[in-house]
């Protein structure tokens, strides 16, 4: 292991489908870093993080976590990382706390840590009065809640999401981007995507754009002002402008 | 709502039945309907087979007949019927609680009433085209054999699926009012299943009881049963003397489950609505886990045992579908219970009977743990491998299929230790397979979608039926003919092989 290895590597990694979905991508995130990746629709955002959670096997390329090659040691990697998508997906006969006992339970966490853990998420999340209840009834937004709680549970170095904020309300967004703020804090990378631009704009620590599979722009907002050569314009502007130039092109 | 508008409704329900049930056959693929009409006309053609060897010999049946084929045809017909409510009941509920379209109808200017008298019509009229195409084998014997009055069989079919339409929307909705629609659903699709099954079961256990074998008609034609009968001239014959032919006894039948219908739609209508509505709503009331205990210690895998374990406990669904299943062990549990003292020959049919059980169980369970993961992201991201991760879920299905088969086996060690030993290896055997199956053939799906597993692959169903067959005669005969049970054994090895090596996940 390299001695204060990145968070993530993403060296050549491609992916075919009927069309490239990722061309040969190259992406490092910094440990203990916030990391937004936007595209449009279709741009390969998620067959790239599906990918770095082990979820789909690259044809080609490497991905390496915090110094360890995910393709090669794909238990070891996925010990240190959490994998939140943008469709909830948790058991409707279990309750959040039943589920993140069976999530702490997967990554062999000390029952009693994974314990009060698992309350103090649920409490945050604002899910206390829910956790004894089957989660069948839940909306979607509360379900999106819990399956974070869950990747949360294992107190994971390397957080992935994929749209963690669709379905969710102005308080249930706040509360998520509030723990997502203290993880990073305490030291954990997070890497996101999102459509909603303004929260990129003002969490991200470094922000990427990807289109037909490939890394148009990467930097810190002040960074991609520059390289726009604009100072005052919004990132939505930038991006648009981005996506198009990148369209025009093709 | 004006007559054309109705009108229009009407096609759009039939129109929702008919591709429901075609995904259904084909498993949402398209390319597979040239073969499901196919298959369906192959199916249909050699169905005449075993409807000839059945009732072929009755096609010359003339009335009057006597009290026993009287009571025979009867409890046949009376069998058809209990299918078609089981399947009604099924329906009438998946109309409150399956269909997507809901909010769309309540949100729109129609009258609910009719919008849902429809749909209950089409409920009835697709309950009776099924039943009239499985009958269509056994009618065309029974023209062939003794002429066009066998028709009438048609006219029977349409009299009984109207009223079982009748009775299932009658049952539903009464069970709606009673204990509310969260247990409606599970109280229905258990009610179904043991319809479906258990007027057969019920013969089968009081055949046992009395005579201490499995064949239904053994009851059936009995003096007990004859001395019970009413005289000739009852209503209780109208369906048998419909179906030979009698037209006074067809119409009387056909304005009675008409009327029925009528009555219960009359009756019922003005609570479709408030029905719907609230099935549609109720269903997401909150169920709170009664106790609080400390997070379990353990491997990994015993999380995931822990969990398939308590997601099988917790599912409704699946209980009905299982009830089913293990309803069936309950004719040859009393036979063996019967046959303890005089260590009877008829004991070795329990064998094959807890071994196909046991293959069909594990299938359906393995069906549910393997592909039907609801949280199939999470599973592959844990840091654990793919092996050990499959392995915790057969086990969780071996450990359910012991646990319930473990006490018929255990009263079977103390009747013959070596029908105990043969029989415990070949439930182990027909488990194994079954689940090695729906291993090879495993997809990605959700746990709701079980009702479809077996159209997702006809290879794989067929392939676990055959192995069960195959399994169970092999046991059976390794009691009676150990060479000929070689000669199954290898033969349903052979199956399996095959299987294999047509199956998507051999490497």
């Amino acid at each position: 292991m390299a001695a204060n290895p990145s968070a993530l590597e993403l060296r050549g990694l491609t992916k075919r489908f009927d069309r490239p979905a990722v061309d040969a991508l190259d992406l490092t995130v910094r440990s203990g870093e916030f990391y937004a990746l936007l595209g449009p629709n279709g741009a390969g955002k998620t067959t790239t993080l599906r990918m770095v959670a082990g979820l789909l096997r690259p044809d080609a390329g490497s991905v390496s976590i915090m110094g360890i090659d995910a393709l090669h040691d794909p238990v070891a990697a996925k010990q240190i990382t959490a994998w939140v998508s943008d469709e909830p997906m948790i058991y409707d006969k279990l309750t959040p706390l039943e589920y993140l006992e069976f999530v702490a339970g997967l990554w062999a966490i000390d029952p009693s840590v994974a314990e009060s853990s698992a309350r103090e998420l649920l409490a945050s999340l604002g899910l206390e009065a829910n956790m004894h209840e089957r989660c069948e009834g839940f909306s979607k937004g509360m379900r999106q809640k819990v399956a974070l709680a869950g990747a949360l549970v294992h107190n994971p170095r390397l957080i992935i999401l994929d749209e963690p904020l669709t379905g969710l309300d102005a308080v249930s967004a706040r509360h998520v981007k509030g723990l997502l703020s203290d993880r990073v804090h305490s030291g954990c990378t997070v890497i996101m995507t999102t459509h909603i631009l303004e929260v990129a704009e003002r969490m991200a620590d470094r922000i990427g754009v990807i289109s037909a599979g490939k890394l148009l722009a990467e930097g810190t907002l002040a960074e991609l002002r520059q390289q726009n050569g604009r100072n005052d314009t919004s990132l939505e502007d930038m991006f648009i402008a981005l996506v198009d130039r990148e369209a025009a092109a093709a | 709502m004006t007559a054309t508008a109705l009108n229009w409704f009407a096609r759009h329900e039939i129109r929702l039945a008919w591709r429901e049930w075609l995904a259904m056959m084909t498993g949402g693929r398209r390319g597979r309907r040239r073969a499901v009409i196919i298959g369906f006309l192959v199916f249909g053609a050699l169905l005449h087979v075993p409807a000839y060897v059945v009732i072929g010999r009755y096609a010359t049946l003339q009335a009057p007949l006597d009290r026993s084929a009287l009571i025979v045809i009867t409890a046949t017909i009376f069998l058809g019927w209990a299918l078609m409510l089981s399947q009604a009941i099924e329906s009438v509920t998946r109309v409150f609680y399956a269909r997507a379209d809901l909010d769309l109808i309540m949100s729109s200017p129609v009258a609910l009433t009719h919008v849902f008298s429809i749909r209950l019509v089409a409920i009835a009229l697709s309950v009776i085209a099924m039943a009239m195409l499985l009958a269509t084998p056994f009618v065309d014997v029974l023209m062939f054999g003794g002429g066009a009055r066998w028709l009438a069989v048609y006219g029977v079919v349409i009299a009984i699926g109207l009223s079982a339409a009748a009775i299932a929307i009658a049952v539903t909705i009464l069970l709606f009012r009673t204990i509310g629609p969260r247990r409606t659903r599970l109280v229905a699709q258990i009610v179904a299943a043991v319809i479906g099954a258990g007027f057969v079961i019920a013969l089968q256990v009081a055949a046992i009881l009395s005579y201490g074998t499995l064949s239904r008609f053994a009851i059936l034609t009995s003096d007990a049963v004859a001395g019970f009968a009413p005289g000739p001239d009852s209503m209780l014959w109208w369906p048998a003397r419909a179906a030979l032919g009698d037209g006074e006894a067809l119409l009387l039948l056909l304005a009675g489950g008409l009327l029925l219908l009528g009555v219960v739609m009359t009756s019922f209508s003005a609570g479709f609505a408030e029905t719907a509505a609230h099935a549609s709503t109720g269903t997401t009331s909150a169920r709170r886990s009664s106790r609080t205990r400390p997070f379990r210690s353990g491997s990994r895998q015993r999380a995931l045992r822990r969990k398939e374990l308590m997601l099988l406990r917790r599912d409704p669904w699946l209980v009905s579908q299982s009830l089913m299943q293990l309803l069936y062990l309950v004719p040859p549990a009393l036979l063996l219970w019967r046959s303890f003292s005089d260590s009877s020959v008829a004991l070795v049919l329990i064998t094959p009977v807890l071994v196909m059980a046991a293959g069909q169980l594990a299938g359906g369970l393995g069906w549910l743990t393997i592909s039907g993961e609801d949280a199939p992201d999470l599973v592959t991201t844990a840091p654990l491998s793919p092996s050990r991760l499959i392995r915790a879920k057969i086990e969780a299905v071996l450990l359910v299929v012991g646990a319930l088969f473990a006490p018929l086996l255990g009263a079977l060690l103390f009747a013959s230790p070596l029908q105990a030993a043969i029989t415990a290896l070949g439930v182990t055997v027909a488990a194994a397979s079954a689940t090695a199956i729906q291993l090879w053939f495993r997809v990605q799906a959700r746990r709701s979608q079980f009702r479809r597993r077996q159209t997702s692959s006809r290879l794989a169903t067929f392939a676990e039926a055959f192995s069960s067959i195959g399994w169970a005669a092999t046991t059976a005969l390794s009691l009676s003919i150990p060479v000929a049970a070689l000669v199954t054994g290898l033969m349903t090895t052979a199956i399996l092989a095959a299987t294999w090596k047509f199956s998507p996940r051999r490497d």
